[in-house]
């Protein structure tokens, strides 16, 4: 059974992934009004949300320790959140701060933080390889640390994951890649784009466990991911998983989700899978206070990272032309600004 | 715009411009049909689809797999059948993960097969930057897709030129990558400049692929551009007009085949070239140009100046794609310089 410690654990972090997209939404739209301008307002460019995902990120991430990767698609923050990424950090890189993850050069879709070897890619499938690449790593080295790479599924019928299932499959690596299934890939439901409904009898294919966690519970995640981690961890070989989730807002922001069924929008929020949680940890006897503190100190830390963030200084536009290279070539680039092919200005 | 010989009153955006050439196209032959993620209910993301699943029905208007690789090689497939796929790549900054389709198969069968089998698609693609998008959703590459052979590529400006150009794409035998700029297509939550609504006759007409278009003509620079930067010229234009210089804005319309007598008649003409291109600077559009100016007419040369993205990923943030990204300001900068 898990342990009363871990199910709090799990619920702040969900609470926080909750409350934080509903928070970057606000903030998002603001100064995107009357008129919905993508690039206006405080948070500029798309923006994906994962509110009604949370459970597929705690249940796994619960079990990843700080060495162990994990590779998160265009949809990242409740991934992120549940792996430790420096809250503060990510949301100054969301809205395009110098003190951002990134400097403000990667922005929501293209976060690393390489203290918790956590990094995301906007394209679809392609965080599949170099979780493969961490496992490999890992293995050669000895270690006992995993990858995790996470993906929607829509993305499950793209190359890069089919070929990153066979090269971890046949050679045994430390991975686990989690399908998060929310029925939707933009205004694709699933149903048009595969014949195949459960996405883990891909893993049939290639010789490797595939399971399914067919409701957005918590607990039921945390079961299913700690046979997989541990799998991975005892060097016995990748596994997939499938997780359905629920899609609570539109694929990005500013959707107007015309082509969804209004009783689909519905039943996606009536789940919550946080209610539910809850609901558990009220059965364990944790008391109503203990849930309302825990909520409450989830809220503030959101509210504290958005502040801090949005009190961080712009980057310099002269600092674009750093961080090309790790070893910057000597002389004169072309990623300088002041190079000019003609000798000089005049 | 030169080519308007008739008056027409009727305005329209860019997205509608392009997607009335492909109706009309789909209308006349059965054989051209339009596939791509979330271009069928949605009518894809950048309008480019809008309104032809209600005419054409999913079995026309395709949405189909996250599977680049699949789709636009099931393209080429289907064109080399002698069909006329229409196939979409969301951003071509996704080209990536398809590129082997794009490039070992469409853009070479035609000549690996000494002529014996043509490929003639279409392959539509979003392109360009101004809305803070990062690194992965914000590039032309329009330098890319022009330096390997094989393909004819496509970058229209205006209402006028996206539908012309795109009845000459869809009847063209050859591949043909057709890059739409997003900031110009009059989408609803991304506000496009003045310039790209345009009028645009309602019969069809083609725009010849190598035809250059002189967007203003002036006496002392020429300014060879295109897609959003047209626009972005043009402005620069104007207020180098209140300095007492007079532009020559050169729209390209089409990287492949190059109009370079157009280019070459310019230059000849106001002895100044300042190139101006959203792309990377180094290896493409605007060096090609250059050199096809100092091949051909180096004598008539007095001063050239290149306006170009660095050759760095395009950052995230406002001040730094701002910064990166070629504005107006930094074109008339430009100009300033070689006169
Ligand atoms: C190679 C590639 N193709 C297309 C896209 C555009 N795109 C971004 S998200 C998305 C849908 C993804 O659906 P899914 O994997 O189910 O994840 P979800 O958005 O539902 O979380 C698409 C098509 C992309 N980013 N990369």
């Amino acid at each position: 059974m898990v342990a009363i410690s871990e199910l709090q654990e799990m619920y702040t972090d969900m609470v926080t992934a909750r409350h934080y997209e509903e928070r970057l939404q606000e903030e998002y739209l603001e100064g995107k009004q009357p008129a919905f301008d993508i690039s206006a307002g405080p948070i500029p460019g798309e923006l994906h949300l994962a509110a009604g995902q949370e459970a597929a990120a705690v249940g796994v991430c619960q079990h990843l320790r700080d060495d162990d990767t994990v590779t998160a698609p265009h949809r990242p923050h409740h991934v992120a959140i549940a792996k430790g990424v420096d809250l503060k950090r990510m949301t100054a890189e969301i809205f395009g701060r110098e003190s951002g993850l990134c400097r403000g050069k990667g922005g929501h879709m293209h976060l690393f933080d390489p203290d918790v070897n956590f990094a995301c890619s906007g394209i679809i499938a392609e965080g599949c390889p170099p979780a493969a690449g961490a496992g490999l790593a890992a293995q050669k080295r000895n270690s006992d640390s995993v990858a995790v790479a996470y993906l929607g599924e829509g993305a499950i019928d793209q190359g890069g994951f089919f070929e990153s299932l066979n090269f971890a499959a046949v050679h045994d690596l430390p991975v686990v890649f989690v399908i998060e299934d929310n029925d939707w890939a933009i205004s694709m439901p699933k149903e048009r784009v595969t014949d195949v409904d459960d996405g883990s009898q891909r893993a049939a294919g290639f010789d490797m466990p595939g399971v399914r966690v067919d409701h957005d519970d918590a607990v039921a995640v945390y079961e299913a991911a700690e046979r997989a981690v541990g799998r991975a961890r005892d060097r016995n070989g990748p596994t997939l998983m499938e997780i359905q989730v629920h899609r609570r807002m539109g694929h990005f922001m500013g959707d107007p989700q015309t082509y969804r069924p209004e009783d689909d929008q519905t039943a996606a929020t009536e789940r919550d899978s946080i209610d539910r949680l809850e609901a558990d940890l009220r059965a364990r006897g944790v008391e109503d206070t203990t849930i309302k503190n825990l909520r409450d100190a989830a809220e503030d830390r959101v509210e504290e990272a958005i502040e801090w963030a949005k009190d961080q200084p712009e980057p310099d536009p002269e600092t674009a032309h750093e961080d090309m290279f790790a070893n910057p070539p000597s002389g004169v680039t072309d990623t300088d600004p002041e190079f000019d092919l003609m000798g000089g200005d005049d | 715009m030169s080519e308007q010989q008739e008056v027409v009153e009727r305005e329209l955006t860019m997205s509608r411009g392009m997607v009335e050439a492909i109706a009309h196209e789909m209308r006349a032959n059965d054989e051209v049909f339009y596939m791509g993620e979330d271009v069928a209910d949605y009518g894809g993301i950048f309008d480019s689809t809008e309104g032809l699943l209600d005419e054409f029905g999913h079995d026309r208007i395709m949405d189909v797999p996250i599977s680049e690789t699949a789709y636009l090689g099931a393209a080429v497939g289907a064109a080399q059948e002698g069909m006329r796929p229409i196939a979409e790549l969301m951003f071509v900054d996704f080209f990536g993960v398809a590129m082997d389709q794009i490039y070992n198969q469409m853009a070479k069968n035609t000549y690996m097969s000494g002529g014996s089998v043509s490929v003639p698609m279409v392959l539509t693609t979003a392109v360009g930057g101004t809305y803070n998008d990062a690194a992965q959703h914000s590039q032309t590459l329009y330098g890319t897709f022009a330096h390997l052979p094989g393909m004819k590529v496509v970058v229209p400006s205006t209402a006028y030129d996206a539908k012309g150009l795109m009845h000459n794409a869809i009847r063209d035998d050859d591949p043909v990558v057709y890059m739409f700029h997003k900031r110009l297509m009059g989408i609803g939550w991304m506000p496009a400049p003045d310039g790209p609504k345009t009028p645009v006759p309602e019969t069809d007409y083609t725009i010849p692929f190598g035809s250059a278009d002189v967007k203003r003509e002036g006496a002392d620079v020429t300014i060879v551009t295109l897609g959003l930067h047209v626009h972005r010229a043009l402005d620069a234009a104007d207020s180098l007009a209140e300095d007492g210089i007079d532009a020559e804005v050169v729209d390209l319309r089409t990287l492949v085949p190059l109009d370079r007598e157009t280019i070459l008649e310019s230059v000849r003409k106001t002895g100044t070239l300042v190139v101006v291109d959203e792309d990377y600077r180094s290896y493409g559009v605007t060096g090609e140009v250059v050199a096809t100016v100092t091949d051909e007419a180096l004598a008539h040369l007095d001063a050239v100046e290149r306006v170009a993205m660095p050759d760095i990923p395009i950052p995230y943030a406002r001040p730094l794609e701002t910064e990166t990204q070629p504005q107006a300001a930094d074109i008339e900068a430009a100009v300033e310089r070689t006169q």
